[in-house]
């Protein structure tokens, strides 16, 4: 009663103090409110990445981690508890330990000639050119076919006994190529396909990188009577550094999750009879799907990206020596 | 104003997709399952089938009886190709199409949830198949998940022209009596024909003459109970030996791999002069070879009669066309359609009453040199003694007993020895 009262009856200059107060109130919201979006702001900017990253990246990580720790059939769903069993079973497995092999040996044999040959096409495409812009182009256009349909091309050319390459070389007097049995030759057409769909793609990533080195720097280099290949190889191949390591990364990360290229090598999609090409992720997907074997398949997959963040960390320490040698010169 | 009405309009769409995904997430709650009304309703039923079920002409018949159905055909290229599909879909819960083929390999694994596929026993379609057909798609409860369609048994494709420049008999029923008996017999026609043909083979691939031979075995890889007894059982270990002495030793295999490109494009270069074929093997033969003159069929089949494969079609529970998908499986696979199939892609009728039509008796095919394909195959059903035992693990064995076989007939880095222990392994680790 006595609240109510007080309320009722107010003094009769209050009210203008009040809304005084009102307008102070009012000022030190929007402050407030400008202060939120100073501090806020730029996290809302940028969290639509990692919201979409903890949604596609960070969960199936973790869940692939949980079912990797259980026996797990592809259509039951999970089943009991098995601990670290997936792991163990995995790694004594000759298939695993050859998929391994596999994997390095088509990364090695597809990056290191892509990543030069791709500098060299950059330089030519970077000379003065007519129809520069077809020509630059031209080199993207197998970027744009998709992977399964540049297997099935390649393919019919590799066919041991009916394919072009190996007709070819019998019409010169050579020995065919067994492709699809020969390990090392498996690998090397594989690493053909691969390298014929991103070879394009990383001379244009570099042929950008060229273009922005100042001109300047080569206009010196000719005063100081540099021939092309001397101004090449000591003006731009030094200043294209910080792009070889970021497209050294990017192959790395691709050809470790090889996959299209060489599951489309044969019919049976499995890697060869004797697994000649049988790469870690075609591995996880025998174990996934052929033998539904959830688990085991989601351990290989933990075991894969082990070795990427390896290969990562690898890749960052050198960089790292290579931009302080970089810096000291 | 303006903005109030766009707001209004907006907020009304948002709505409307809000209830759209919650129908979708539902999962057709409202669904009535394979009793559901029919023929009412316009659908679009999609039909997932793989290598030729020969329904092409068919559907389009289907859709002029049943003005309401439209049928969107997925044809995968490889039955490999589409148990993967098959396989991925069923884990995701969604994606497969109302009607899906399936082989006769695969059921022993898919039986084990059979809730994923509808129940399509009806008393309308009781004893259309042969009893082993529909045994092999049941449940023990009784539950029916796919509707037969053809069966595999097999014959002796061969190339008549090849047989009579080799020297040897070339007409259907001279080669029935040469081939007749165990598969020594023949192993030994083939190594007269190889020593005369010039560099043909006898036949295309060990694996695929092992799968005629492994066939007629019983219990191949699994005890009736389920045990894996592939790697102790004597008798696999045998044909094993006995086939790659005939494909190595003897050189009498043309060293393929069913289905790759060598074994495609090996059709248009006399690369080999006979080939076991089920029914639906014709009409894959006929194109690949297509242009080539010779080939024909005998009524014969080495140590006794075999069925290679045969399909079936199922409805997933996760369709939302449940009983109209019914209704066209139980049409497709009805007799009269079956035999339609046979007369256009050789797929080989399942079905008693199909066996026993005129018109599947009095088929020929012009392709194979007018060879009374329907009779034939009608013989070789009959001459079906075995019917072998497929537990949850044959198709992984089989597969990893091809891989074993192609090692040392096609890619040759192994001896039959190596491979074998190989094999021991892969069988070990499954």
């Amino acid at each position: 009663m006595a609240v109510t009262d007080r309320v009722q009856s107010p003094p009769p200059n209050t009210n203008q103090r009040a809304s005084r107060d009102k307008s102070v109130k009012r000022l030190a919201f929007s402050q407030k409110v400008s202060k939120w979006d100073v501090k806020l702001s730029p996290y809302l900017y940028i969290s639509p990445f990692f919201v979409l990253f903890a949604i596609t990246g960070l969960f199936p990580l973790a869940y692939t981690a949980w079912v990797s720790l259980h026996s797990w059939n592809l259509i039951g769903g999970q089943g009991k508890f098995t601990g670290l069993e997936n792991y163990e079973f995995v790694l004594a497995q000759p298939f695993f330990w050859n998929a391994v092999g596999n994997t390095f040996s088509i990364f090695l044999l597809s990056s290191v000639p892509q990543v030069v040959v791709a500098i060299a096409i950059a330089a030519v495409l970077d000379a003065n050119l007519r129809a520069k812009t077809f020509w630059r182009m031209g080199v993207l256009v197998p970027f744009v076919v998709a992977p399964v349909a540049v297997g099935l091309i390649f393919n019919n050319l590799f066919a041991d006994q009916a394919g072009l390459f190996n007709e070819l070389l019998t019409g010169i007097g050579l020995d065919p190529v067994r492709w699809h049995s020969d390990s090392l030759a498996s690998h090397a057409a594989i690493a053909t396909m691969v390298n014929f769909r991103w070879t394009g793609y990383n001379a244009l990533i570099f042929l950008a990188a060229m273009q922005a080195i100042p001109r300047d720097v080569y206009e010196a280099a000719t005063i100081d009577g540099a021939g092309r290949l001397r101004q090449f190889f000591s003006v731009t191949v030094p200043m294209l550094r910080p792009t070889i390591i970021f497209v050294v990364i990017t192959a790395t990360i691709g050809g470790l999750q090889i996959f299209d290229e060489a599951r489309v090598f044969d019919q049976a999609g499995l890697g060869g009879a004797d697994r000649q090409w049988q790469t870690l992720t075609m591995y996880i997907w025998e174990l996934g799907w052929g033998q539904r074997n959830f688990g085991r398949a989601s351990a290989v997959a933990w075991l894969l990206f082990l070795i990427i963040v390896i290969i990562a960390m690898a890749n960052f320490l050198i960089t790292r020596r290579i931009a302080t040698q970089g810096g000291r010169r | 104003m303006h903005s109030r009405a766009r707001i209004t309009a907006l907020s009304a769409a948002a709505a409307c997709l809000a209830l759209a995904l919650t129908a979708c997430g539902s999962g057709g709650s409202d669904n009535a399952g394979v009793e559901g009304e029919t023929g009412t309703e316009d659908v679009t039923l999609s039909v997932g089938t793989f290598n030729e079920f020969g329904y092409e002409e068919l559907f389009k018949e289907y859709e002029e009886l049943n003005p309401n159905v439209t049928i969107e055909h997925k044809k995968a290229a490889t039955s490999n190709e589409a148990r993967d599909n098959l396989t991925t879909r069923l884990a995701a819960g969604s994606g497969l199409s109302d009607i899906e083929g399936i082989e006769v390999d695969w059921l022993p694994e898919l039986l084990e949830y059979p809730d994923q596929f509808a129940d399509l026993s009806d008393p309308a379609v009781e004893g259309r198949w042969l009893d082993w057909k529909t045994a092999a798609a049941t449940t023990e409860d009784g539950q029916l998940i796919g509707y037969g369609t053809d069966a595999g048994p097999q014959g002796v494709c061969y190339r008549a022209d090849l047989f009579e420049k080799a020297g040897l008999p070339s007409d259907r029923e001279a080669v029935a009596d040469m081939l007749d008996g165990s598969w020594q017999d023949y192993f030994d026609a083939g190594k007269k024909f190889v020593a005369a043909s010039g560099g043909t083979a006898w036949f295309d691939s060990a694996g695929a003459t092992y799968q005629g031979m492994i066939n007629q075995v019983e219990n191949a890889y699994e005890d009736d109970d389920g045990t894996v007894i592939a790697t102790e059982n004597p008798e696999v270990k045998d044909i094993y030996e006995q086939v790659l002495q005939a494909s190595v030793t003897d050189g009498l295999s043309a060293h393929l791999t069913q289905w790759e490109d060598d074994w495609v494009a090996s059709f248009q270069s006399d690369a080999f002069a006979t080939k076991l074929c089920p029914g639906w093997m014709l009409g894959v033969i006929e194109g690949n070879a297509e242009g080539v003159e010779g080939w024909d069929i005998a009524d014969v089949f080495p140590g006794g009669g075999g069925n290679w494969g045969g399909s079936y079609l199922t409805v997933p529970t996760q369709g939302a066309n449940q009983a109209e998908a019914k209704k066209l499986a139980e049409w497709l696979t009805a007799p009269e359609q079956q035999i339609k199939a046979f007369e256009s892609k050789g797929t080989f009728p399942s079905q008693v009453d199909a066996l026993k039509s005129d018109a599947l008796l009095g088929q020929t095919n012009a392709f194979f040199n007018d060879a009374p394909t329907g009779e034939i195959l009608a013989n070789r059903a009959t001459a079906v003694e075995v019917t072998p035992f497929k537990g949850p693990k044959y198709f992984a064995v089989n597969d990893a007993m091809q891989q074993a076989l192609t090692r040392v007939d096609v890619d040759k880095t192994d001896d039959p020895a190596s491979s074998w222990e190989k094999f021991v392994t892969a069988v070990g680790a499954l």
